[in-house]
């Protein structure tokens, strides 16, 4: 049997790698964007110098021959699924699949804006825009970026690491606050502005000007203030990357639509990633959720599903991680901008340190829901637990040192967590295993 | 001034103290005078070997190579004399080269060593302070920006350049001493100071290692202040570095003890078994006895109990000497290390040989201790086994490729590739121990952040991406991979054992 992957993304090879540890099926994997996987998130790194290109590929260029993984480096331009072929852009040669999964990943937004296709303005998702902006980057005095979540970010950091000067026009009163609550949100407005960013909060893009040879020159915000600039970064989210199925039998929504066994509408079509929404998605979950796991996940489920016996795609408790600038982020469960009325919401700020932690949990029961935590890295086996356990908050905080994740010699802050949970609900909770010293620490 | 400007100047004041320190090689003349040479030479080669250097008494040589050609041509013609005359044994062995060059120089660097001791290394220490401490400025956080546009990365020429000049600096301290010696007398009031003789290359040496170890210490401190456990690592290399490689064993000399790095241990400190350190050893009574059991109850139980509770990271980069280089003037250079499987595949045997061969090679020198036999079953020669382990690696594996190869191979190649107590404290980490790197559940967002900046050249993210914890006989621990984890992914844990997911 012939399985075609479109896409090298992390989903399409974790579903090329787990087929081949089940299976002896023949594997090609087709991308034209990169002839080996590497990892995308790691994009900014490249730029930054903390890294090459090589250092990002998830694995050695021997390993894909050596597991029998054909790696095609070409452009898929249409798919003729009842006589179940592939049709290449630069190559009239076609292939034939007996299964197919399309696993083609995401494309940056873009809203209508006059002046969006200009030279000089661009998102920050593949490798060619990584080289687009390499190639304009001598020129660049001040880029300005639109739109205010994690790549948006990612992207005033590498420019800032090659002094840019940089505004960040986000169109809601406070950064990522859709996702964050206020506090959260808060504290990542003034890390922003520490790192020089100009951080525009209710500021929205009215249009990209042409300096009159087709290259951006400045835009104009909503309040009529123009900005000189160079580069226009669009960081306003991104979309399925499906536009090359519109006209096809496949069912598209906002993705390529999959039922649980991430089967599309046409028999032996299967979609993973970015690029499929879920017809029923999984409790908790969105239909369409851009996380690097999930991605995992569904290629291995998949695997399990075309390999051996029809699996379901269970992604489990939710959690995920990013990093602002110099602060690392972790999150489990379900922490909302804004809590549900039934949940309580307790949090806790280092006076000083662009360190804090919240705790989300049922106001009558007291389970926990969901917990942000800044600047502490927590054990991730330990929330999982804790949450699918419907743990109370107060076993938690009591049991809180078990899942710290820092570092030896880190300072730690579950004794002032707890005394701010015990001065905001008159509770006298006390921890379990007191902190550890030194020496029992490392003897555990 | 901004940040880079005052960089630049510290640049600037390093290049001229690197500058001034190799123009101080040219800065006397020598002339031997014959007090000295009655000072320096044995009563048994005085006579002849006046005769033969009766010249030299006259003339001043303007450098130190035509000076100490004089003496070598001496040398050879009077060992070819008693050699005619069949008094073979009294030939000279050691040679005079040193002591006499050495008591020879006049000039310019004789008279103002004490100035140019200060002034070399005034700026040297003040241009690298220069270098490192604006980055204090800067938010605290993970900082490698440009690090792979840098030319050492980039172009590979400067990394050339810069491992010729470690290379050179190597070859000439341990096999042609005779030639730097003006910079062993622009040492020597400190060295009078310490351990009240006069500067030795080793001196030399250790105190180089020393002032590398503590400004690099900074650099890395600054670096890494958001990371205590990098901090306190630091720091512990530095104290060990300043305290037990460098002022201890001066400070024995001085009190007449035998002198001896006491964290150093075999089979790194290959020559702790050798006839002549045992022998001082015992005589030195009570003191040297410890020091004697002290060294066998380090390498004996030090590293299975220390490995099995918290990894070899204990020693190789909390402790040890040459992990204490690498972790600190090295650090700029860990990038460099090959992550390649290919390169594993090559470290698992080379390691392993060197010390298989330190194993034999001490097994050897010990049989002709007890037994007085120079061979072992008549045809091992237990001193030319010796003398090649002590040519081929302690010399020329450990110091001129171990360290001049940093900025070509990155900073641990005699670590990873050679140092057979690495391999010792590997197999006890890989087998018996309660370390761990622990990788966070699903987390890596497999960047590469971890295996690029893996001194050991471990592909770190190999085991991440798959969730597995990180069980590796070569990883010293040192952290940097949990370090610029963006994720929080990785962390040094010391569990019990069987918690390993691997």
């Amino acid at each position: 049997m012939h399985i075609a992957i479109i896409g090298n993304g992390i989903s399409g090879i974790t579903a090329a790698r787990h087929i081949r540890k089940l299976s002896d099926h023949k594997i090609s994997v087709i991308s034209s964007e990169t002839e080996h996987f590497y990892s995308r998130t790691a994009l900014m790194y490249i730029y930054m110098g903390h890294m090459k290109y090589e250092h990002t590929k998830g694995y050695e260029d021997w390993f894909w021959e050596k597991n029998r993984i054909d790696l095609v480096f070409n452009h898929v331009s249409s798919i003729d699924f009842k006589s179940k072929k592939l049709t290449f852009s630069n190559d009239s040669e076609s292939l034939t699949y007996d299964k197919l999964i399309i696993a083609t990943g995401s494309a940056p937004n873009k809203f209508g804006w006059p002046g969006q296709d200009l030279n000089g303005v661009q998102g920050l998702y593949s490798m060619q825009d990584l080289e687009k902006l390499e190639e304009l980057s001598p020129k660049i005095e001040h880029a300005v970026i639109v739109g205010g979540g994690l790549i948006g970010l990612e992207l005033a950091e590498m420019l800032k690491s090659r002094n840019k000067e940089v505004t960040m026009l986000v169109r809601e009163s406070s950064f990522w606050n859709g996702v964050l609550p206020a506090a959260e949100s808060e504290m990542l407005n003034e890390h922003i502005k520490e790192h020089h960013i100009d951080l525009r909060l209710n500021a929205e893009l009215s249009e990209i000007k042409d300096d009159g040879a087709g290259n951006a020159s400045a835009v104009v915000l909503k309040s009529e203030e123009t900005l000189d600039c160079q580069l226009v970064g669009l960081t306003v989210g991104v979309h399925a990357n499906v536009s090359f199925l519109k006209e096809t039998d496949l069912e598209i929504d906002r993705g390529i639509l999959v039922n649980e066994y991430l089967e599309t509408n046409i028999k032996d079509v299967y979609s993973i990633g970015d690029c499929c929404q879920h017809r029923n998605p999984p409790v908790g979950r969105r239909p369409t959720e851009q996380i690097w796991y999930t991605g995992k996940i569904m290629g291995e489920t998949l695997a399990k599903t075309i390999c051996s016996e029809p699996t379901k795609y269970e992604p489990g408790v939710f959690y995920n991680s990013a990093k602002f600038l110099d602060i690392e982020y972790q999150t489990y469960g379900t922490v909302l901008a804004k809590p549900e009325d039934n949940v309580e919401s307790f949090y806790w700020k280092h006076p000083e340190k662009h360190i804090l932690v919240r705790l989300n949990f049922d106001k009558s029961s007291k389970t926990i829901i969901g917990v942000n935590t800044f600047g502490i890295r927590m054990r991730h086996e330990v929330w999982d637990k804790w949450l699918s356990n419907n743990t109370s908050v107060e076993d938690i905080l009591i049991d809180l040192p078990k899942a710290n994740f820092d570092p030896e010699f880190f300072a730690t802050y579950e004794q002032d967590i707890i005394s701010h949970y015990n001065a905001t609900y008159g509770t006298d909770l006390k921890q379990k295993s007191p902190k550890k010293s030194f020496f029992s620490k490392l003897f555990n | 001034m901004n940040i880079n400007q005052i960089k630049n100047i510290g640049t600037v004041i390093i290049l001229s103290a690197m500058a001034l320190w190799i123009g101080i090689l040219f800065g006397n003349s020598f002339q031997l005078n014959e007090a000295t040479f009655n000072e320096t030479v044995a009563s048994e080669h005085r006579f002849l070997l006046k005769e033969k250097l009766a010249p030299a008494f006259e003339s001043k040589s303007s450098n130190v190579f035509s000076f100490t050609n004089k003496i070598v041509a001496a040398e050879a013609e009077v060992n070819k004399a008693l050699e005619a005359e069949g008094k073979g044994d009294m030939k000279i062995s050691n040679s005079y080269q040193m002591s006499l060059t050495k008591a020879s120089g006049v000039g310019f660097v004789s008279e103002n060593n004490l100035l140019l001791f200060f002034l070399v290394f005034g700026l040297l220490i003040f241009g690298t302070m220069l270098f490192v401490v604006p980055d204090i400025k800067k938010i605290p956080g993970i900082k490698n920006d440009g690090i792979f546009k840098h030319p050492v990365n980039k172009g590979k020429l400067l990394g050339i350049i810069l491992g010729s000049m470690f290379i050179s600096f190597y070859i000439l301290l341990y096999f042609f001493p005779q030639y730097i010696i003006n910079w062993l007398i622009v040492l020597d009031p400190l060295s009078k100071f310490m351990n009240g003789g006069l500067a030795s290359q080793w001196f030399l040496y250790g105190f180089l290692y020393t002032i590398a170890v503590l400004t690099m210490g900074i650099r890395m401190l600054i670096k890494y202040r958001h990371n205590k456990y990098q901090m306190v690592r630091t720091g512990s290399v530095m104290f060990f570095q300043l305290i037990f490689a460098f002022m201890i064993p001066e400070i024995l000399t001085k009190l007449n003890m035998p002198s001896a790095d006491l964290k150093n241990m075999w089979p790194l400190d290959y020559s702790f078994f050798f006839d002549y350190r045992i022998d001082q050893k015992i005589e030195a009574g009570t003191l040297g006895t410890f020091m004697f059991v002290w060294g066998i109850v380090l390498f004996a139980v030090g590293v299975p109990v220390l490995t099995y509770f918290f990894g070899k990271r204990w020693y190789c980069s909390w402790v040890c000497g040459c992990g204490g280089l690498a972790e600190t003037l090295g650090d700029p250079f860990r990038q460099l290390s090959n992550k390649k499987i290919k390169a594993w595949r090559f470290e698992r045997y080379s390691i392993h040989i060197v010390l298989v061969l330190a194993v034999v090679m001490t097994a050897g020198v010990l049989y002709t201790y007890f037994t007085g036999e120079p061979k072992i079953m008549g045809v091992l020669d237990t001193g030319t086994l010796r003398y090649y382990y002590g040519f081929g690696v302690g010399s020329i594996f450990s110091g001129v490729v171990g360290t001049g190869f940093y900025p070509i191979m990155g900073n641990r190649v005699w670590c990873r590739f050679g140092c057979p107590l690495a391999a010792y404290l590997g197999l006890v980490q890989r087998f018996k121990s309660r370390f761990r790197i622990t990788t966070n559940g699903g987390q890596c967002i497999s960047c590469g952040n971890c295996s690029t900046y893996c001194e050991q050249g471990i592909d770190v993210k190999w085991y991440a991406q798959r969730g597995q914890d990180i069980v590796r006989s070569s990883c010293v621990g040192c952290g940097i991979c949990s370090a610029v984890c963006p994720r929080g992914v990785l962390n040094l844990e010391n569990l019990a054992e069987d918690t390993k997911k691997i």
